[in-house]
């Protein structure tokens, strides 16, 4: 349970060697690269451009993840439920160099399946296209002459819409209103639907003009022209239809063809990645002609072997040094397999700061407390562990952060077994229910305490847990500051207040009022008087040095009077443990209710039993899944709040180290 | 009377406080949708986010089920001849959950949308943003312990 320290290193090496160093501390993932901005007045440290290359590997790696989505959505990669807990492919070095060797081809294989993607959004995009001018055709279908037809030698033909339902007579008619001195005309309706009547009308070529003023007149509109005949154009389309979704279905398969080199692809895309993580640390590194240095900070525990391994393989100086306070170093925990997984919790509120302890330890032990609490049944804790157990077990490659919660969650499922034992919670009351409704018989769960018919007994329990988790804090205090030796704060925020919250309890139990209402013993009022004395002395202590930044003394006693004010947060933090009561009680009523339905279906033979477990089996699944988020959401809270109000600030940064933050494998580094 | 008063009690509860949790549920949804639309990685965070006005419902269904189970309406003797006085005691036991539950849900419901907007800017950041819907949801559970103390101190 600690905070690793950390050693500032300095390592200066041959030029030459600089890029199989850097891949060598990558591949160690211990070492965080300390990067300084380019100093122009430097003369003998500058630093190199590397942004090209850099873009070109993000570039290069971007493509490969495009065609991977376009292979994707081709030929979709078989995926079971349980993959997103499958973690990263490991491969050995061996292979990652074989692999690296096929980049350009597979780099090549990226451009195709590129370019068969851009082929196939062109013949996507053909297809609404053409359907729109077979639209646009459709209405002409019965047109024996070509939409350009104009004529014949001695008549002028027009061919057009109006956009409104006419016969021709009527049309026939408006002509002739709005060009009364037209000689011959000849209205041909070859079509009227939506609204739109498409006609063909001749007339004298003479009269050309006249009648196509009239026709502009009723707003008289021309088709987009083809020399086909309609029903041949119309054809032709077909034909380019057909063509286009043939297109689209063997540019698929061309792109489907691909699959098998799925993993290549993936490879490259993380290969490229890998690169430009190390060409962007190359461009922050200082260098000469011939040498250049890394600076970076290193868990002292790996300082050593680290040291040796560098120094082995490469010509190079490395120096180990203490950090500076002055000194930003990032914060890495190292905490036993029991403690090592709410270490997730830590790290979501804040990491450890500067002198602070690593709180881990105490949080776990409290976490599965608490979680188990307030999901407390057997039955819910038992298929949790087995759950995350069998996951842990059967995915061997599973990534760190997901281990770690699963194994939080374990460990949850340990608590919640244990307190179901002690509030006799299997599946809720289910043993009782089926004994009485499958069995005839009257069955009692051994247990502690019913929560439900002795509300005030857990109620009392959830706060004593919640003193004792209080107090801790308060001890971490303590110890914090007796560390780093400041006595007085040691003593006027932890001791004092300990006093004071320890003196009230006491003094508490012997009053009439609080153990009436908790249906305690009262203790001996010998007792209660040590608790007002032990409360006095406290109380007195806080107004004296609550304030004690203060020269002033009559602000310093404001401030005492009102750091004493804070004797009612103790009190809101003391009722926040009541969560554990309420909760316990939503997990067990809501499991019973559930128990209670399939209790009542049970009656009808054969048919009743189905329903029953059905019920049985989704009831509990569901307050499975509502109760559990309920007992991380509190535990968090009443760690964060509570616990963590106590002795916690927390401000560090965490380590992180120069690694490969690949998306597909990892290397295996021996 | 006495035993229909006591229902209503039981009803509100259970009435009030879906109430308040639907329209909070409802509302953290669509900031959870938004989220999503934009990063559907953040689909679990935001599911959680949303869920957390959801509780209100349960602990009203919660003391429904409690004083249902009281008064002998869930397969036991229903007491037709509860006196009025009794069915107050059970009416006013269940206000607590039934209007707390409702403004708490409601009020909650703020809270997580602007907690989904934290993990849309900050997704590294939703530790803390599960914190802020959860100190409103300890007035709920004031209001829920009082109830069941207040149910279970009903002399039958």
């Amino acid at each position: 349970m600690s905070v690793l320290p950390m050693k500032h290193m300095i390592v200066c090496a041959k030029r030459q060697d600089r890029k199989a160093i850097l891949e060598k501390l990558q591949r160690t993932e211990a070492v965080e690269i300390i990067s300084r901005e380019d100093d122009e007045s430097d003369e003998v440290f500058n630093r190199i451009d590397v942004s090209q290359s850099s873009q070109l590997f993000v570039k290069n790696s971007a493509q490969a993840e495009r065609a991977l989505e376009v292979l994707n959505s081709a030929a979709p990669e078989k995926s079971s439920l349980l993959s997103a807990f499958a973690g990263r492919t490991p491969i050995t070095l061996e292979e990652y160099e074989a692999n690296a060797k096929k980049r350009d081809k597979v780099m090549r294989d990226v451009n195709d399946i590129l370019k068969l993607d851009k082929e196939l959004t062109e013949a996507k995009a053909d297809i609404p296209r053409i359907t729109t001018q077979i639209e646009a055709l459709t209405p002409w279908i019965g047109l024996t002459e070509p939409l350009s037809f104009a004529g014949t030698k001695k008549t002028a033909a027009f061919i057009g819409t109006f956009p409104e339902l006419l016969t021709e007579a009527e049309i026939a008619e408006r002509l002739a209103a709005a060009a009364p001195d037209v000689e011959a005309l000849d209205v041909n309706v070859i079509n009227s639907e939506d609204n739109i009547t498409s006609v063909l009308i001749s007339c004298l070529k003479t009269e050309k003009d006249k009648v196509d003023e009239a026709l502009r007149r009723m707003n008289f509109q021309r088709p987009p022209v083809s020399d086909l005949i309609p029903s041949e154009q119309l054809d032709a389309y077909d034909r380019e239809l057909k063509a286009a979704v043939a297109k689209i279905d063997s540019t698929r398969e061309a792109i489907a063809s691909y699959a098998d080199k799925r993993e290549d692809i993936k490879f490259i895309a993380d290969y490229f990645r890998m690169r430009a993580e190390k060409y962007e640390v190359l461009g922050t590194l200082a260098q000469t002609k011939r040498t250049f240095i890394i600076e970076g900070f290193v868990p002292e525990q790996y300082a050593g072997t680290l040291e040796q391994d560098l120094s082995q393989s490469f010509d190079v100086a490395v120096e180990m040094l203490d950090p500076e306070p002055s000194e930003d170093v990032p914060v890495l925990l190292k905490n036993g397999p029991f403690a090592e997984p709410v270490e997730g919790i830590i790290e979501s509120y804040s990491m450890p700061g500067a002198g602070e302890l690593d709180p881990t330890t105490p949080v776990a032990c409290f976490y599965y407390i608490l979680f188990g609490m307030m999901l407390s049944d057997f039955a819910y804790g038992a298929m949790m562990s087995l759950a995350t157990f069998v996951l842990i077990k059967k995915m061997k490659n599973m990534e760190r952060p997901m281990r770690k919660t699963l194994t939080m969650f374990f460990y949850c499922g340990l608590g919640t077994m244990l307190s179901g034992i002690l509030f006799g919670s299997y599946f809720g009351d289910a043993p009782t229910v089926i004994a009485s409704t499958f069995f005839g018989k009257t069955l009692e769960v051994p247990k502690l305490i019913d929560p439900l018919s002795q509300p005030m007994k857990m109620l009392v329990l959830c706060f004593a847990i919640g003193i004792i988790h209080l107090f801790a804090g308060l001890v971490i205090n303590l110890y914090t500051a007796l560390k780093q030796k400041r006595y007085v704060d040691a003593v006027s925020d932890s001791v004092l207040w300990m006093l004071l919250v320890a003196g009230l309890l006491l003094f508490g139990l012997t009053t009439d009022m609080v153990t009436g209402m908790f249906s305690l013993n009262k203790i001996s009022p010998v007792a209660g008087n040590i608790g007002k004395i032990m409360a006095v002395i406290g109380a007195i202590g806080i107004v004296l040095m609550d304030g004690r930044e203060s020269r002033n003394w009559f602000k310093r006693t404001l401030k005492g009077l009102y750091g004493l004010y804070n004797v009612t947060g103790y009190l809101s933090d003391l009722l926040s443990y009541s969560r554990l009561l309420a909760l316990g009680l939503a997990t067990s009523v809501i499991s019973s209710v559930f128990n209670q339905m399939g209790s009542m279906v049970a009656g009808t033979p054969v048919v009743g039993v189905i329903f029953f477990i059905l019920i049985f089996i989704v009831g509990h699944l569901l307050n499975l899944a509502i109760n559990a988020l309920g007992a991380y959401v509190h535990a968090n809270r009443l760690q964060y709040v509570e616990f963590f109000g106590k002795f916690y600030n927390g401000g560090g940064r965490k380590f992180t180290p120069f690694a490969t933050n690949t998306k597909y494998i990892k290397i295996q580094d021996q | 009377m006495g035993i229909a008063l006591a229902l209503l009690g039981a009803a509100s509860a259970a009435l009030f406080a879906g109430i308040g949790s639907a329209i909070g549920v409802g509302r953290a949804g669509q900031a959870a949708a938004g989220l999503v639309t934009e990063d559907p990685s953040q689909f679990s965070r935001a599911l959680i986010l949303q869920l957390l006005p959801g509780t209100q419902g349960i602990y009203g269904l919660l003391i429904a089920f409690i004083a249902l189970s009281n008064i002998g309406l869930l397969g036991g003797q229903v007491d037709t001849g509860m006196s009025v006085g009794t069915g107050l005691m059970y009416l006013f036991a269940c206000l607590p959950m039934a209007f707390v539950g409702l403004v708490s849900a409601m009020q909650q419901s703020k809270a997580s949308v602007a907690s989904i907007g934290l993990v849309a800017k900050r997704p590294d950041q939703f530790g803390k943003s599960m914190i802020f819907p959860a100190m409103v949801e300890t007035y709920a559970i004031l209001a829920l312990l009082i109830s069941i103390l207040a149910i279970n101190g009903i002399p039958r």
